[in-house]
C-alpha cells in the first residue's frame, strides 16, 4: 500500500516500501505477495498455504469475534473506514485490542484523513493508510492530537480521574 | 460552580488552536467542504441561511456572571448585539464570520467555556434542570454527575462519529424539568432503600420525525457504574445503529428495531466486560467534583419577610409576577427567579440583547452569588435571591423587558429559529409566536387560563419540541407554501405525552384565531381550576376539532 504511516516503538514514520496489498473483493486468482484479505478468502488460502503471512481485512459490518481463532497466526488486521464519518472502525479497534487482546499491527484503511488520526491512534491503530490523494507527510501532523484525554482509550485505559 | 483545573484549561485552549488551524486550512482550500463539515460542527459551527451560526455550550445550564458578560461581549463585537438561548442549555449566535470563530472560541476558553460537540454526530452537551441544587423538590444534586459525564464524553475518541447526534440529560427532582424521556439517554438519580445513590436509565427517547419516549433499560444502577454503562450503550449503538439513512439513525430506531429486551441484553453483555474496570467511578472523583457544587454561604434568615409580604399584598402586578416567576427554594428566606425571555412582540423567544445579558450578570451578583441558569424553556434563572430583594429585582427586570409575568403560561412559548434563520425550515416560527403573543397580551386573562405550554417548530426536526407542547405547532410545506399543523395534549416531565394532530393544517394568518378557538373550547369544558392539558385528556380532541373546523365565525369569548 502507498501513503502509509506507521508507529514504530511509538515513533511515527512514513513507510517507504509497504509490502501489503489490500484486496477487499478478491477474485478467483490471487496475486503474489503479502495480501490483506476478507476472512473467508483468508481461511481458504490458509488451507492451501499453512505458512502464509497474509493479513485480514475487516469490513465495517463485520463482527470481530469470528477472527478470534486465527489471531495468533495473523500479522496484520486492516479495519476499513468507508467514509471518515463512519465511526464503526473505532469500536472494532477497541474490541480487537481490549476484548480480543490482539497485539499485532492494526491498520486503518479507507477514508483515512489527518484530522481523525489522533482518534485512531487512541483507539489502538498503529498504522494508517492515508487516502491516496492526500499528503501523508501533512497527515502526520494530525497524529498527536490533544494532550488531555478525559475518558479512557485503548492506549490509555485509565480515565483522567485515575491520573489527575 | 465548577472551575477548570489545568487539564480542563489545557484541553479547551488546545482545541481552539486545533480549530484555528482547521479553519485556516479550509479557507486555504486544503480541506474540502465535506471534510471540514464535521470538524466545524463538532466545534458548534453551523451554516445557516444567511451566515454561520455558533452554538456555545452552557453545560447543565450553569453560567457565572463573568461568563455571561463574555457572551454579551461576543454578541456585541461579533454578532448583531443579540444571542439566542436554546432548549438544550446552549446559546446560539446567528451572524458569525467564519474567520472570527477561533477568536470567539479563544474568548470563551478564557472564561472556561467552549463550543465542543454542541453539534455533530457525537455526544452533545449534557443537560439537566435549571433549578439543580436549589429546587425545593430536589432529591439529589445532579450536577456533579453531569460534569463527570461532560468530561468523559468530551473528545472521547471512540464515539465522535456515531450514526447520529446523541443527547443525554440527567435529573433528580420529584418533577422532571429536564425532559429526560426525550433524550437518547435519560438518567434519573435517586437514593434506593439503602440510601445508595442510584440511577434509572432510560434509552431511545427523542422527537424529530419519529417522536418516541425513552424506555427504561436499567433500574437501580449504582452511580459508580455510570460511565461504563453509558459506554456500553454507546458501543452497541456505534456498531449497530443504522448509517444508511440519516432519518433512521438515532438510537431510538435501533431500540425499536431490536426491541427493548434484545437491546438491553446486548448492552448488559457489553457492560459485563467493562463494569468493574477502570471506568468505575471513585468516591474521590465524585467528591472532587461535588465540592465545586457545594451550596453557597446562605444567610440564615427567617422565611417570612415583612416588606416582601407588604409588597405582595399591595402591588397586584408584583404579586402576579411572583405567582408564576418565583419558585420555591430549599433554603428558607430564598427563592429562585425566572426571567422571562418572552415579552411578546418585542423579541423572539430565547433572545437576549448584549445589554440584557450584562444586566442579568449584574443582578446575579447584586442579588445572588454570581450564578445564572438557563432553563429548557429558554428562560433565565437567578437561583438564589433573598425574598426581601424580590421586589427590587422585579422592578429592574421590568425595566429591561425581562419581567414579563408569563412563566408557564400560554405566551411562554418555546420556538425554534425557524424560517427566519434555519435552512431546513418549512415555515417561520418566530412570527407565529409573535402573532399569538399579540393576540393574548392580557396578563390577567393568561393567569386565569393557568398553566399551558405552547411549542413551535419550523419543521419536522422538532427543535421547538412541538410534540410535547400542550399545544404544538409544526411548520409544514404544502406545494411550496407555509402551513401549520396543530397538535393537542402533549406534555413534558414525568407524565410526558406526545400530542395528537387535530386535523388539516392552517395558514399563518389563521393561527391566532385557531389558538383562540382552542382556548375557548377549553374554557367551555374546563372544570374549576383544571389545567388545559387535563381538560384535553378528559374530553378528548373531538370538541376542539368541532370548534376549530366549524366554518363559522367564532362568537364565543371565554368568560371567566
Ligand atoms: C438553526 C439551526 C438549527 C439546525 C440546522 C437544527 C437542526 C436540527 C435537526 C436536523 C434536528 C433533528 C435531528 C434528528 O432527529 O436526528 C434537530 C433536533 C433538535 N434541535 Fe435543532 N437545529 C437548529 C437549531 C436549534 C435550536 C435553536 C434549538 C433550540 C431552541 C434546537 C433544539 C433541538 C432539539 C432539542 C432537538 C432534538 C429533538 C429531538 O428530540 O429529536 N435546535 N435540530
Ligand atoms: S425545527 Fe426545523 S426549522 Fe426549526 S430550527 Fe430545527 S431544523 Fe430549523
Amino acid at each position: 500500500m502507498r501513503n502509509v504511516i506507521g508507529l514504530r516503538n511509538g515513533e511515527a514514520q512514513l513507510i517507504e516500501h509497504d509490502p501489503w496489498q489490500l484486496l477487499r473483493e478478491p477474485g478467483e486468482v490471487l496475486p503474489d505477495g503479502l495480501l490483506i484479505l476478507p476472512l473467508a478468502t483468508w481461511i481458504a488460502r490458509r488451507a492451501q498455504r499453512p505458512l502464509g503471512r497474509d493479513g485480514l481485512w475487516l469490513g465495517p459490518d463485520d463482527d470481530v469475534e469470528p477472527l478470534r481463532p486465527w489471531l495468533a497466526q495473523v500479522p496484520l488486521i486492516a479495519v476499513d473506514f468507508p467514509s471518515f464519518r463512519d465511526g464503526r472502525g473505532y469500536s472494532q479497534a477497541y474490541l480487537l485490542r481490549s476484548r480480543l487482546g490482539w497485539h499485532g499491527e492494526l491498520r486503518a484503511v479507507g477514508d483515512v484523513l489527518r484530522d481523525q488520526l489522533s482518534h485512531m491512534r487512541q483507539c489502538g491503530f498503529d498504522s494508517y493508510a492515508v487516502r491516496e490523494d492526500k499528503c501523508a507527510q501533512d497527515a502526520l501532523l494530525g497524529l498527536a492530537g490533544m494532550s488531555v484525554l478525559y475518558g479512557r482509550s485503548v492506549i490509555e485505559p485509565r480515565p483522567l480521574f485515575r491520573r489527575r | 460552580m465548577y472551575h477548570y483545573d489545568e487539564y480542563d484549561r489545557a484541553l479547551v485552549f488546545e482545541r481552539v488552536a486545533q480549530f484555528r488551524d482547521q479553519v485556516r486550512r479550509f479557507m486555504a482550500g486544503e480541506l474540502s467542504e465535506e471534510e471540514f463539515l464535521p470538524l466545524r460542527l463538532q466545534n458548534g459551527l453551523y451554516l445557516q441561511k444567511h451566515a454561520y451560526m455558533l452554538r456555545v455550550a452552557i453545560p447543565y445550564g450553569t453560567l457565572g456572571a463573568r461568563q455571561m458578560r463574555t457572551l454579551a461581549q461576543i454578541a456585541r463585537e461579533y454578532d448583531r448585539g443579540c444571542g439566542h438561548f436554546t432548549t438544550r442549555q446552549n446559546i446560539q449566535f446567528n451572524w458569525i464570520e467564519l474567520a472570527q470563530v477561533p477568536d470567539i472560541l479563544q474568548r470563551l476558553a478564557e472564561v472556561e467555556m467552549h463550543a465542543i460537540q454542541t453539534s455533530g454526530n457525537c455526544v452533545r452537551n449534557i443537560t439537566t434542570e435549571a433549578f439543580a441544587g436549589v429546587a425545593a423538590d430536589e432529591l439529589l444534586d445532579p450536577r456533579p454527575l453531569a460534569e463527570i459525564l461532560r468530561q468523559w464524553s468530551t473528545i472521547n475518541p471512540e464515539f465522535l462519529f456515531l450514526p447520529r447526534k446523541f443527547k443525554i440529560a440527567i435529573c433528580s427532582a420529584i418533577e422532571d424539568r429536564a425532559a429526560i424521556m426525550m433524550h437518547d439517554i435519560g438518567l434519573y438519580l435517586y437514593r434506593d432503600g439503602h440510601g445508595q445513590m442510584c440511577l434509572r436509565v432510560m434509552v431511545g427517547g427523542g422527537l424529530g420525525r419519529t417522536p418516541i419516549l425513552g424506555l427504561q433499560i436499567r433500574e437501580g444502577l449504582p452511580w459508580q457504574h455510570l460511565l461504563s454503562y453509558v459506554e456500553a450503550i454507546l458501543r452497541v449503538y456505534n456498531r449497530h445503529g443504522r448509517r444508511d439513512n440519516k432519518y433512521k439513525a438515532r438510537i431510538k430506531i435501533l431500540v425499536k428495531a431490536l426491541g427493548i429486551e434484545a437491546f438491553s441484553r446486548e448492552v448488559e453483555e457489553e457492560w459485563q466486560h467493562i463494569k468493574d474496570g477502570p471506568a468505575q467511578l471513585t468516591e474521590d472523583e465524585f467528591q472532587r467534583v461535588a465540592a465545586a457544587f457545594e451550596p453557597p454561604a446562605y444567610d440564615s434568615v427567617i422565611d417570612d419577610d415583612l416588606a416582601y409580604d407588604t409588597h405582595l399584598a399591595q402591588d397586584h402586578a408584583f404579586a402576579r409576577w411572583v405567582a408564576c416567576c418565583v419558585k420555591a427554594h430549599k433554603v428558607p428566606g430564598y427563592a429562585s427567579v425566572v426571567l422571562s425571555t418572552k415579552p411578546g412582540d418585542a423579541s423572539p423567544p430565547g433572545d437576549l440583547t448584549d445589554a440584557q445579558m450584562d444586566a442579568v450578570a449584574d443582578w446575579s451578583e447584586q442579588f445572588g452569588f454570581g450564578e445564572i441558569r438557563i432553563a429548557h424553556e429558554q428562560n433565565l434563572i437567578l437561583p438564589d435571591v433573598r425574598k426581601r430583594d424580590l421586589h427590587a429585582l422585579w422592578r429592574l427586570a421590568c425595566e429591561r423587558g425581562l419581567g414579563t409575568a408569563n412563566i408557564g403560561l400560554l405566551t411562554d412559548i418555546i420556538a425554534c429559529p425557524g424560517g427566519d434563520f434555519c435552512a431546513l425550515a418549512n415555515a417561520t416560527s418566530i412570527p407565529i409566536a409573535q402573532s399569538i403573543q399579540r393576540r393574548f397580551d392580557d396578563l390577567d386573562y393568561l393567569h386565569d387560563l393557568g398553566e399551558l405550554s405552547l411549542n413551535i417548530s419550523g419543521c419536522i426536526n422538532a427543535c421547538g419540541h412541538h410534540h410535547i407542547g400542550n399545544i404544538g405547532i409544526l411548520g409544514v410545506d404544502k406545494n411550496g407554501s407555509e402551513w401549520y399543523q396543530v397538535t393537542l395534549g402533549g406534555a413534558q416531565g414525568k407524565h410526558s405525552t406526545l400530542g395528537k394532530v387535530i386535523g388539516p393544517s392552517f395558514s399563518a394568518a389563521e393561527i391566532p384565531q385557531v389558538i383562540e378557538q382552542i382556548i375557548a373550547t377549553y374554557c367551555a369544558y374546563r372544570e374549576q381550576d383544571e389545567a388545559f392539558v387535563d381538560t384535553v385528556r378528559r374530553v378528548g380532541l373531538e370538541p376542539f376539532k368541532e370548534r376549530v373546523y366549524a366554518k363559522r365565525p367564532e362568537e364565543l369569548i371565554c368568560v371567566m
